[in-house]
């Protein structure tokens, strides 16, 4: 095994180095990081190989370009509908490639998808912060953005010919609206702003980062402009500001602020909820707690299925054709 | 006290313990954090403790929002006032912020009084928010207390002692700020120590020690901080 060096030809804005992310520092004023969308991101490392956690490359809607400088090193590359291009091949999100040295890799905006990840067989070698290279954007602390000109070292590089091609994707159970649990501050709106929360369609805006997403819609009224006293904020907490405007915070979301929160998104409807973009409509739909922790054991069962599933290597060219010859009985020329 | 529960999506519970900020709501946030620390709940993940309440954040797949509540109302019961003394903190300050006349005017206050008056204040961490190692630090004379600014200003660099109302806070980051710029310090908030990455700890008592510009610039230089 040796050490593979990928070269950032071009990186858009929000494209940076994630891990699992750092829990357990939000009292300090820390969120966790990690991918927006933790369902590819989980899946890119599993089809790949690697153990949970392991840090690669976050890609946002500006895309990235890479170069490998040394190598061999194979890559998953999963998340959305991303166009991706090497050796003049194209292909889509959802495939395992391996580069070798003079290779080029494209990943670019597509169909669909805010975010694409890059899974890499090898160690990126960052300095962490408070044990994790997650990138935590407003700060740059940890791994950080990818900028132009930069090399990144992979230790311990290998080839994993056995799970090269496509990765399958994930088809998890999921009903239209998003589910949410009401409050804590949903009793500072009027009814009408409550009721509208849930009847009416929002619409994604172009506000939309690591922070949050800002959505539009009918303005949700507080009886009366009241500040709270700062408060804990999580990863899903719509705040809703003066002029009532919701907003959705995210993976980098400040930990507490003053914005009432009229409620707050179950945690496993935010890897579809970031995929979404500037112009997508939306609508919520209001759970109890217990239909939200139900919810969540649900989607982590059938997440843990679908891993363990992609997670199964595929064999060598060499093996697939052998099995392949076996079943149908014949050779190929 | 009287607490009230919320439920917080499917993985967190807060717990509030009144709606206006005071020493009493924010004390029982203190030793309810303290208690939880000591005794943590199984499937508990971390706390965030801030004026009036405190997170409690879960794993959904080990424990739900009540047995969480279940938890705290037995720590709850058995709960000791903390006693107001966390660990003293020495933070080191330079006078020389672009806002310490404006604090002057709007106080009516010579500039030395309006120092020996932030000199004088009795700190407590009172939360950390907005941003990593942004600690709201309460206990801001009324004499020296001003609003904040109508509008942010820019590029606000690290290390920037800022007050705005009764609270004061050491910048950690260069960001934009509505709040007036009394001076710079060279003490690391974010302390690159692995056992101790934050200097304050909620519900420490801080103490400001005035230095010159000059050792300002040393300290800052020697420590390669802002």
């Amino acid at each position: 095994m040796a050490d593979a060096v990928l070269s950032v030809s071009f990186a858009g804005p929000l494209v940076s180095i994630q891990d699992g992310g750092r829990t357990g520092h939000m009292r300090y004023g820390v969120s966790a990081s990690g991918p927006m969308d933790r369902l590819s991101f989980d899946a890119a490392n599993a089809a790949l190989g690697n153990p949970q956690g392991h840090a690669g490359i976050e890609v946002s809607l500006g895309g990235v370009i890479l170069k490998c400088e040394s190598g061999p090193v194979s890559l998953a590359i999963a998340g959305g509908a991303f166009l991706v291009d090497y050796n003049g091949i194209s292909c889509g999100s959802w495939t395992i490639i391996t580069l070798r040295k003079g290779d080029r890799l494209t990943i670019r905006a597509g169909a669909s998808g805010s975010w694409a990840y890059i899974a890499m067989s090898g160690g990126l070698q960052v300095d962490p912060w408070l044990n994790s290279k997650a990138t935590h954007t407003i700060s740059g602390f940890g791994g950080g953005a990818l900028r132009a000109g930069q090399k990144l070292v992979l230790h311990d590089a290998v080839v994993r010919e056995d799970r090269e091609g496509e990765i399958a994707k994930p088809n998890l159970h999921a009903t239209s609206a998003l589910s949410v649990v009401m409050g804590p501050q949903d009793a500072r709106f009027t009814n009408a702003a409550v009721r509208q929360f849930t009847n009416a369609t929002f619409k994604v805006t172009d506000a939309y980062d690591r922070m949050g997403m800002r959505l539009s819609g009918p303005g949700l009224a507080l009886h009366s402009a009241l500040s709270i006293p700062s408060e804990p904020i999580v990863r899903g907490s719509v705040q809703v500001s003066g002029d009532g405007v919701p907003t959705i915070l995210l993976a980098d979301h400040q930990t507490t602020g003053g914005y009432p929160k009229i409620a707050t998104v179950v945690s496993v409807e935010l890897d579809r909820l970031v995929q979404m973009r500037s112009g997508e409509m939306l609508r919520f739909r209001s759970v109890t707690a217990e239909d939200a922790i139900a919810q969540t054991r649900q989607y982590a069962a059938q997440k843990s299925a679908y891993l363990s599933k992609v997670a199964i290597p595929r064999g060598t060219f060499a093996q697939r054709l052998m099995r392949e010859n076996l079943v149908h009985g014949f050779l190929p020329d | 006290m009287q607490a009230r529960f919320t439920s917080v999506a499917d993985h967190a519970l807060l717990v509030t313990f009144a709606d206006e900020i005071g020493d009493d709501a924010h004390a029982a946030v203190l030793s309810l954090d303290c208690a939880l620390a000591e005794d943590p709940p199984h499937g508990m993940i971390e706390m965030v403790p801030a004026l009036v309440n405190i997170l409690i954040d879960f794993d959904p797949l080990q424990t739900d929002h009540g047995k969480i509540q279940a938890e705290v109302k037995m720590r709850l019961e058995n709960l000791t006032p903390m006693p107001a003394t966390g660990a003293t903190r020495c933070v080191q300050i330079c006078y020389d912020g672009p806002d310490l006349d404006v604090v002057a005017q709007a106080t009516g206050l010579p500039p030395d009084a309006v120092i020996n008056a932030h000199l004088a204040g009795d700190y407590q961490a009172l939360m950390y928010g907005f941003a990593p190692g942004y600690a709201y630090l309460a206990g801001v004379p009324d004499a020296i207390q001003v609003p904040r600014k109508p509008s942010a200003v820019r590029d606000v660099p690290a290390g920037s002692v800022i007050i705005a109302g009764p609270q004061c806070l050491v910048t950690t980051l260069k960001m934009p700020t509505g709040w007036s710029i009394l001076g710079r310090s060279p003490t690391p908030i974010l302390t690159g120590d692995q056992d101790r990455p934050f200097l304050f700890s909620v519900g420490d008592r801080i103490v400001f020690e005035r230095i010159t510009p000059d050792q300002c610039d040393r300290a800052q230089d020697g420590a390669g901080h802002g």
